[in-house]
């Protein structure tokens, strides 16, 4: 509780500083944009906290991402209707991870070694698959696919069919109904207790009678699933994705914005409603930058030591009540 | 003769190295009570954890109601009523009470969701805490807030809870306050008359006594004898366990004459994190200062206080009269002040490593030249402790955690008294030792007491408190409450513990 109300004042003071910085800041349009941002990083935070609470890290979630809007857009110029081709890209996510799951408890490799290895090799993929692609070339091959995309543009980025101006930020939309669905788990049925038990302590969870591997796997799938979902938003969100940079490092993020809603990286740890907290204070912080004319050189920086500074309060925090108790 | 409940016949199992059973056979009938009983490493532990599906048997057969069963792991025995509740590692500590009450077997709505009735779920498992003497308003405690005994009382609960047929306790009560225990004979009764069959493993030969039907004794993974109820005496369990009579179990061949200088001196210490009360005491050079105390009294926090492990925030601690700063066990290991921790797997060892490793460790800088450390020198230091200490290990270079509980603890002993001590402090010096290393352990303490060293021993296990101690403090509730000297007795000893005054 007190790990939200952390992360809470952070974004408090963060929405202040922002709106006070520039008088367009404020507007609806620039908020409307940072909430389509902040839900398609809280859409991989989901995934990246889950796979934290079992007690393991997926590295490759970049990756996936970039493979996964790669691919998307090849399977269309392939002629591949734009409704069959979100869930292929689903399922292509889904079988990343469970060789990922596989791998990790069939033939007992280290997390962050799969993974790890997961992102060149997917990375290498989107190049493979193809070099830039975006949604004009894509209409321009098959004009009939025009409607179908602008339909998804509009249902998933919140982007007016006809000119493409930002109206509503439905990828937050969608980030809180996700939310919804993994907070119902977490929170409410026998498998989130699993997976809180299996992050602390696997052993206690084996002799319980849980079938510790079976939740592990099922946990990676919906995390690389949630990566390749994410892809689709990117290829719809950009004039165009390229395949050596699109998803970039974005695991870095899903990870960051699981830590700063509270997932300890030890396991065992974590709320759905800290998630999406925690992922949506990179975008605020990006969008501050911008307005006070920053270069965008110093965000790396300020992402850096916001959370060294998020991090060493909640130690010093969680020292004191260690102490009192 | 009835279907016995649970049969084991010539169970045999081989690890690389070692082989852990030869051919262990018992029978337990419904509703008896039998304590398996033997030296650490005489295969109890993996015998129950066969019974408990945790291993497979190279071979024998293992019969439930007559039918066998092969358990390919924990998860068949607990759904076919067969429950083990371990030392360790059974409880999630991250979620509540009532979420491990139900782990792995939640009440649920929903089909294939399985929606938590939490409203179920909290009637059962307040029916479950009122069994096992627990208050209520843990239900929704977090697990890592409790007290050791009562965790333990959380595991017991939990087995209660299932269709329980066999119930298997590997040292139930080693983490349980007097109190506790009683309640735990209390459930055990209970059990015994519900027709459920209990498997009791002890190192407490009076706790056997209590509470078990009948003893079953292994030595080196083989049947080494069995007593009935009425032929269960210390000196018959123990005969049986080391498969010969043990004269001179506490030796008190040292003379403390309670007059020698006080090597460590207490004046008003506090720490941070501990109560607000401060502690005086000394020990003497060559006396056995005993330190009892019921589970979590604070004895353990203020010896890691003196080791450098706790900040110390006001008074003074004193070595040979001269004020000593300990900001880490760096400043005492230095001063000679060093300690044998209660958790020797956590604090004691690094067990992934070997015997010689960890001789080793705490004395590089004396075996090291500017070259590195002088291999030869090394070894020799290696081979004279394992010598004098009769570690049986097959060389140094066996991982430590593949000894027996009473080895590893000699591998502590050893890495300290090659620095050559000023000061020892044992906390639980013989927990989880069989009784004959805890012989030579004994002998050992006591010939260090005999060589002039100031040895500070904590202790819960009352026989080894009044059989070693030359003088004994009792704390309770963080606050030294008194001095016993002479004339030690049990009665004494726990009117302070629990909160009287001497008389």
């Amino acid at each position: 509780m007190t790990r939200i109300l952390g992360v809470l004042g952070l974004l408090v003071v963060l929405y202040t500083t922002l709106i006070t910085s520039h008088p367009k800041a404020g507007e609806p349009d620039n908020l409307i944009s940072v909430a389509n941002l902040q839900g398609r990083f809280g859409i991989i935070t989901l995934g990246a906290a889950l796979v934290i609470i079992v007690g393991g890290i997926d590295l490759s979630i970049g990756a996936v991402v970039g493979c996964s809007a790669v691919l998307f857009g090849v399977l269309m110029n392939k002629g591949v209707h734009p409704f069959a081709a979100v869930p292929i890209v689903i399922l292509f996510g889904a079988t990343v991870g469970l060789t990922n799951g596989s791998l990790i408890t069939r033939l007992k490799l280290q997390p962050f070694l799969v993974t790890l290895c997961g992102m060149f090799v997917f990375r290498g993929f989107a190049r493979l698959l193809g070099g830039t692609l975006g949604q004009a070339s894509v209409i321009e091959g098959h004009p009939e696919y025009k409607d179908p995309i602008r339909t998804l543009r509009h249902l998933l980025i919140g982007k007016d069919p006809i000119d493409g101006e930002l109206i509503f930020p439905a990828q937050f939309i969608l980030l809180i109904v996700l939310a919804g669905l993994v907070g119902f788990f977490l929170h409410r049925t026998a498998y989130g207790r699993y997976w809180y038990a299996i992050g602390h302590s696997e052993l206690a969870a084996k002799y319980a009678g849980v079938n510790v591997s079976r939740q592990r796997v099922v946990i990676y799938v919906v995390c690389s699933a949630l990566a390749a979902l994410t892809g689709v938003l990117l290829f719809l969100d950009a004039p165009s994705v390229q395949s050596d940079n699109a998803g970039f490092s974005w695991e870095l993020y899903a990870i960051l914005g699981a830590v700063l809603g509270g997932c300890s990286l030890r396991g065992g740890e974590g709320t759905a409603v800290g998630m999406v907290l925690g992922a949506m204070v990179l975008p605020v912080l990006e969008s501050l930058v911008n307005f006070r004319g920053d270069a965008s050189d110093v965000i790396p920086v300020v992402i850096g030591l916001t959370l060294l500074i998020g991090a060493i309060v909640d130690e010093l925090i969680r020292q004191r009540s260690r102490i009192h108790r | 003769m009835p279907t016995p409940r649970l049969q084991v016949t010539t169970a045999r199992k081989e690890f690389p190295g070692v082989i852990a059973l030869d051919g262990v056979s018992l029978t337990l009938a419904p509703g008896e009570v039998l304590a398996v009983v033997g030296e650490n490493g005489a295969g109890k532990s993996t015998l129950m954890k066969i019974v408990a599906g945790v291993y497979q048997a190279d071979a024998g057969e293992v019969l439930l109601d007559g039918q066998p069963i092969h358990f390919a792991g924990p998860g068949d025995a607990v759904a076919a009523g067969v429950i083990l509740i371990h030392q360790e590692l059974n409880l999630a500590e991250n979620l509540t009470v009532l979420d491990n009450l139900f782990l792995g077997r939640e009440v649920t709505t929903g089909g294939g969701l399985r929606v938590l009735n939490r409203r179920v779920m909290a009637e059962r498992a307040a029916e479950l805490l009122k069994r096992v003497g627990l208050p209520a308003d843990r239900i929704s405690a977090r697990v890592e807030s409790l007290p050791p005994g009562e965790k333990q009382l959380v595991e017991i609960a939990r087995a209660l809870g299932t269709d329980v047929r066999v119930l298997i306790m590997d040292e139930p009560t080693s983490s349980l306050t007097q109190r506790e225990t009683e309640t735990l004979y209390e459930v055990i009764a209970a059990l015994k008359a519900a027709n459920v069959s209990v498997l009791y493993i002890s190192h407490r030969l009076a706790e056997v006594k209590q509470c078990a039907d009948r003893v079953v004794v292994l030595r080196d993974g083989r049947n080494a004898g069995e007593l009935a109820k009425a032929d269960i005496t210390h000196d018959n369990l123990v005969r049986l366990m080391v498969g010969r009579d043990l004269k001179q179990f506490y030796p008190k061949t040292h003379k403390a004459t309670g007059d020698g200088k006080p090597v460590l001196t207490l004046q008003n210490v506090r720490y941070r994190g501990g109560p607000d009360i401060p502690a005086s005491f000394e020990v003497r050079a060559g006396e056995i200062l005993g330190m009892a105390g019921l589970v979590g009294a604070g004895r353990t926090e203020l010896s890691e206080a003196v080791f450098g492990v706790r900040p110390v925030t006001a008074g003074e601690i004193l070595l040979n009269g001269e004020p000593l700063r300990v900001g880490s066990p760096a400043d005492a290991i230095e001063a000679g002040v060093l300690l044998v921790p209660e958790d020797r797997r956590l604090h004691g060892l690094v067990l992934a490593e070997s015997v010689g490793f960890n001789i080793s460790l705490p004395n590089l800088a004396q075996i090291s030249s500017r070259f590195g450390v002088r291999r030869s020198e090394e070894a020799e230091l290696h081979k004279k402790w394992i010598e004098r200490l009769r570690v049986k290990t097959p060389s140094a270079a066996q991982p430590v955690g593949l000894l027996s509980g009473g080895n590893q603890q000699k591998v502590v002993y050893g890495k300290w008294l090659a620095r050559g001590p000023k000061v020892l402090i044992l906390d639980e010096p013989t927990r989880g030792v069989d009784v004959g290393a805890k012989a030579e352990i004994y002998a050992l303490i006591d010939e260090l007491a005999g060589n002039g060293v100031a040895v500070w021993m904590i202790t819960s296990d009352m026989e080894e408190l009044l059989g070693m101690s030359d003088r004994v403090v009792v704390m309770h509730e963080g606050r030294i409450a008194g001095e016993l000297r002479g004339g030690l007795t049990e009665e004494a000893v726990m009117r302070l513990a629990t909160g009287g005054t001497a008389t």
